[in-house]
């Protein structure tokens, strides 16, 4: 594994190496789009244990569940988009196997904000009147300064570690977004200790030469310690523009939350050679762009 | 007369939703009905509506629903997740969504039900109903209105917020607190009622679709409702109504938003 500022080229393997027990870890992308989720079937295979996961949570959320990782999820929703419902988190939610903290959307982006700024809390209104606050009394309200107003104080989600998934990554950590949607990453790189990515592919750093690449690449490489090339990184999720979601193979995923999905893991999260496991690079590549 | 189905009633009925909406309010549409109610209100009386396309962009005409190979929606601007939110924050939106469960404050369910460490049914989250309750217009369809839905006492987890002035501090309601309507497959309700205890933004019988009592709408609802002394029948699809709905639903989604696509009227 190299450690140099100008090369930051890891393996998948290595950058799970960089994890320990008990870590609070953020996953970027959102519901089953543009996920990490080569880094995610590295953490089902490891022995890592206890941890909190803070994710606007997909088959992320689902896979490390049904693999006992999860001690603390933080979340505001788990969902396969496409399909609604995220059977593996409804599993393990259900049968009490991990604490909670559910929170709003727009809360969660605040509590990633607020650790961004070193703060700790941003206020907001988002929670008020509702079963958010009865549930997580460790969130407190405060009194505006300049008015009668009651604020939520959304506290700060300081992450040990950020994991994302991009389009082209440099060795360097430069990376661009290839979706319309950057979602949140950018936040939780910048809510982190440490931030690595995977990309679908390490390019030279010229290719970021280009005035409209770079509306797209909202982590700037500082915030990144290692960079992991993992074609078709993010199936079965999403990863616009390159390919969509694996409906099909998602409706497979959820269905084996009911049976056990230890046939799963063997057949597609041990499996030597994964796009081929999953029906090839050209599958992936033809799987169209969500629309609803 | 116009043969109509329940679905095509319901539809024109929840355009009216908009009507007094700001002239560009941004309309978060979610689901079939959703978005044929919204694309009506913007076709008949509210041109300058913003909407996405469903995922990442404002879209400048309405996407239609369903399968559309080759269709390119036009686009006129970017929508992610964080704009999003900041609009949420803003106030400039009415969201018409499809909770689980709502309750006589208009308090909504969408995270779980039963208790809460062990829930009976895990459903979605909160997404991001908090958030939205107490900034944004809110609107709500329910396909099935039973007392599953609208809940006797409050929802199993208020993800949405309500008029319940004891959850607040001082009771006083948050800024954008201001729901509007429910739509569901028996009648339209509002929140324009006065309880029998006092209490304003009761949730109030505002018509009932065609062959609909006042007594089997409250059959089926957990809650006292407010009847004012005449209740509206709901008004039918116009043939331009009904011409948008096919236009913008080639494929005829709305026949399965309600079980075995009823007509309009009921068979007497």
């Amino acid at each position: 594994m190299s450690s140099s500022v100008l090369d930051k080229r890891m393996s998948l393997a290595d950058i799970v190496d960089q994890l320990s027990d008990g870590m609070t870890i953020g996953i970027g992308g959102w519901g089953a789009r543009q996920k990490p989720m080569a880094l995610i079937r590295e953490i089902v295979k490891s022995d890592l244990k206890d941890l909190t996961i803070v994710s606007y949570g997909g088959c992320d959320v689902g896979m490390l569940a049904s693999s006992c990782k999860i001690k603390k999820l933080i979340f505001s929703f788990v969902t396969l988009d496409a399909i609604p419902l995220e059977a593996h988190f409804r599993r393990a939610r259900s049968a009490g196997e991990f604490e909670v903290m559910e929170i709003d959307e727009g809360m969660f982006q605040l509590g990633l904000k607020a650790a961004a700024q070193r703060l700790d809390f941003l206020p907001c209104i988002a929670g008020l009147g509702t079963d958010v606050m009865t549930h997580n009394p460790d969130i407190q309200m405060i009194k505006s300064p300049y008015s009668d107003d009651h604020y939520v104080a959304m506290p700060a989600l300081n992450l040990d570690v950020a994991l994302c998934h991009v389009t082209e990554a440099d060795q360097r950590g430069n990376s661009w977004i290839g979706g319309p949607d950057m979602f949140f990453d950018e936040w939780f790189c910048r809510a982190a200790e440490k931030s690595y990515l995977t990309c679908e592919r390490i390019v030279e750093s010229s290719a970021f030469n280009d005035d409209h690449k770079i509306l797209r690449m909202p982590i700037e490489r500082n915030l990144v310690a290692g960079v992991a090339e993992a074609p078709f990184g993010a199936h079965p999720t999403s990863c616009g523009p390159d390919y969509g979601f694996d409906v099909p193979h998602l409706k497979a995923y959820n269905d084996t939350a009911k049976e056990g999905w230890d046939g799963y893991v063997t057949e597609f999260v041990e499996a030597d050679d994964y796009v081929k496991a999953v029906g090839g690079a050209d599958h992936i590549r033809s799987l169209p762009l969500p629309a609803f | 007369m116009t043969d109509f189905t329940l679905a095509e009633l319901v539809i024109a009925a929840a355009s009216e939703i908009f009507r007094d909406e700001e002239p560009e309010v941004f309309a978060t549409l979610i689901g079939t009905l959703p978005k044929l109610a919204g694309y009506v209100a913007r076709e008949t009386f509210l041109p300058g509506m913003m909407m996405s396309d469903g995922i990442y962009y404002l879209a400048a005409e309405p996407v239609p629903v369903g399968p559309r190979p080759g269709f390119e929606p036009k686009k006129e601007g970017h929508i992610g997740y964080e704009r999003v939110f900041t609009i949420v924050a803003k106030g400039k939106r009415h969201a018409f969504v499809g909770p689980v469960q709502v309750d006589k404050y208009g308090q909504m369910n969408l995270s779980c039900i039963g208790d809460y460490d062990k829930p009976k049914v895990t459903m979605l989250g909160v997404r991001g109903l908090p958030g939205n309750t107490v900034n944004n217009r809110t609107s709500m369809f329910f396909a099935n209105h039973n007392k599953r839905a609208l809940v006797e006492g409050e929802v199993s987890m208020v993800s949405g917020a309500g008029y319940n002035p004891k959850r607040y501090p001082n009771g006083k309601y948050p800024i954008g607190l201001d729901h509007r309507q429910i739509i569901t497959n028996l009648c339209v309700l509002d929140f324009e009622g006065r309880s029998s205890d006092g209490r304003r933004h009761a949730i109030r019988v505002r018509s009932l679709h065609p062959g609909v009592t006042f007594e089997e709408v409250q059959d089926n609802t957990g809650f006292d409702l407010v009847r004012p002394n005449n209740i509206p029948e709901t008004t039918a699809p116009t043939e331009e109504q009904l011409a948008i709905m096919r236009k913008y639903d080639p494929h005829n989604l709305r026949a399965h938003i309600f079980k075995d696509n009823p007509p309009g009227r009921r068979a007497s």
